[in-house]
């Protein structure tokens, strides 16, 4: 790492050849081989699609619906499986009347709940937040119960000698320490919300990207469905980077080591 | 010291029993009978695995008590209490709470005035020899340094008592005798009750008024030691023919055990 090269260029400049490299390849692929470019457009085309559709107006307002929809259903379902995780943990009862159904439809792929979701909430958005809601709580859920229940016993020893109540134990040890798992369960719940805004919007909707993927195919626009397809990427990068930003911010001192390596 | 007659804290045939995995009941301690006065320091010496630190959980009130009785200040102990100040082996620092967030743990558990409290959190850093510390988070501190947070931690609540298990048995050799020295200067400033759990003979002998030899499992207490040495003491105390003398007495109530090691 003794190079005299700036730190940016060192940084940025290999992934940036790498993507250029794999453009390169994909603009010249449907030339050299003959394939349709209706069928495998080239990122030209694709540029142009995605400017063609930013035009008609149809991203931006696309885009911020499922932003809407994945967000605002990854926050209810991560409240709501902190929540649960809580309870499950702080009563023997509760577990016993609430865990085995937990997990048996942790089992249950829950995206095949969508249908049902839409049939009683409706194709407004509030149904995709629902079926976003359901599809992240689950993994929040099972990691904050591991984290609720892996507690150093000499700090719960702490607490006890001097006498703290159960909901002191909870706030001042019990929630932070958990924190690392609580996490671990946010990065797999936001992807997770995407897809569950998605299916939603494929089930039955009048906006968002995934209704405008299926638009885009049933016209046959591939290359148009190229440039949603992008989106989306950007759309999750944008939610994942979110999440892994207050990871890093507030479980500071548990970074995991690929973050540290990157930030010095 | 005083020559009162009722002891501070009265230990009478404290029994401990433990199931196993297998189901069998094991004596961790058998017919245990120590009495401790007010202001003193006493040190309880045992080969590992003698119960000593179990017996030590029993008098902080984390452990329950197969038979016999605890008495604390003429009050049977049934539970943890408030009075009493815990030293762990490990620092049991919160890595998330910086060093003075970690040293007013108790001021909030107990709904100390925060203002207050914050006064004297600083000043036990600075008795502690951690004046610079107080926004330094945990990791950023080797491990002596969170030991001495985690003693002015357990001085927080100005308890009448501190209980001590095995407070240097992680640290090196060399940072130990320091922290020998530092304990007593401490000790010294505050004038505790002190029981402090160790395996290291030289140790118990720098700074107790007493020493309470505990026979290998099933443990008990088989003789308590007088160490008359003058205080204050030093590093020049180890040198004295009265601490060589009682070193080479407690050295030979372990080597008379068959099989049973006295440790360092």
């Amino acid at each position: 790492m003794s190079s005299k090269i700036p730190m940016p260029i060192r940084r940025y400049l290999p992934p940036a050849i790498g993507g250029a490299v794999l453009l390169i390849v994909w603009e010249s692929l449907p030339r050299i081989f003959d394939i349709s470019t209706l069928l495998l457009p080239p990122p030209s085309a694709v540029a142009a699609s995605m400017w063609h559709l930013f035009d008609r107006g149809l991203l931006v307002g696309n885009f911020l619906v499922t932003l809407v929809e994945a967000l605002g259903g990854f926050v209810i379902g991560s409240i709501l499986g902190v929540f649960f995780a809580f309870l499950v943990t702080r009563s023997e009862l509760i577990e016993r009347m609430l865990l085995p159904y937990l997990i048996g439809l942790q089992a249950l792929p829950k995206v095949a709940l969508a249908p049902l979701i839409v049939v009683w909430i409706g194709i407004g958005i509030e149904s995709k937040i629902a079926i976003a809601a359901v599809i992240s709580f689950f993994p929040v859920l099972i990691n904050a119960i591991v984290g609720f229940s892996t507690v150093e016993a000499e700090k719960i020893d702490l607490m006890r000698s001097l006498v703290a109540s159960g909901w002191q134990q909870f706030r001042i040890v019990i929630f932070p320490n958990s924190l690392p798992f609580i996490f671990a369960g946010l990065n797999v719940g936001i992807v997770l919300s995407i897809t569950g805004a998605l299916v939603g919007e494929f089930i039955g909707a009048d906006r968002g990207l995934g209704n405008l993927l299926l638009q885009l195919n049933y016209n046959m626009d591939i290359s148009g469905m190229f440039a949603v397809l992008v989106v989306l990427a950007l759309l999750g990068i944008i939610l994942y980077a979110l999440v892994r930003f207050l990871h890093i911010r507030l479980v500071f001192w548990a970074k995991p080591d690929n973050l540290r390596a990157g930030n010095n | 010291m005083t020559g009162s007659k009722m002891p501070l804290i009265d230990i009478r045939g404290v029994r401990k029993q433990f199931r196993s995995r297998s189901g069998i009941e094991i004596d961790a301690l058998t017919d245990t009978t120590l009495a401790v006065e007010a202001n003193e320091f006493i040190c309880i010496v045992g080969p590992s695995g003698c119960g000593k630190s179990t017996l030590l959980r029993m008098i902080a009130g984390l452990e329950t008590i197969t038979a016999g009785s605890i008495d604390i200040g003429r009050a049977r102990v049934t539970g943890a209490r408030r009075d009493i100040g815990l030293v762990f082996q490990s620092p049991v620092m919160l890595p998330w709470r910086t060093i003075l967030k970690n040293v007013l743990v108790p001021a909030e558990v107990l709904k100390m005035d925060m203002a207050r409290a914050r006064v004297r959190a600083h000043e036990l850093l600075a008795l502690v020899g951690l004046e610079g510390f107080a926004d330094r988070y945990p990791d950023e501190l080797s491990g002596g340094m969170r030991q001495r947070a985690a003693i002015a931690r357990a001085l927080m609540h100005d308890p009448n008592i501190l209980l001590m298990d095995e407070p240097f048995g992680a640290l090196d050799a060399l940072t130990r005798e320091a922290m020998n020295l530092e304990l007593l200067r401490i000790w010294q400033a505050s004038r505790k009750t002190v029981v402090l759990v160790t395996h290291s003979i030289e140790e118990a002998l720098l700074l107790s008024d007493k020493v309470a030899v505990f026979s290998p499992r099933p443990g008990y207490v088989r003789e308590v030691i007088d160490v008359p040495i003058a205080r204050p003491r030093s590093a020049a105390t180890r040198t004295d023919p009265v601490f060589i003398q009682l070193a080479d007495r407690l050295r030979g109530f372990f080597q008379a055990e068959p099989g049973g090691g006295a440790g360092h």
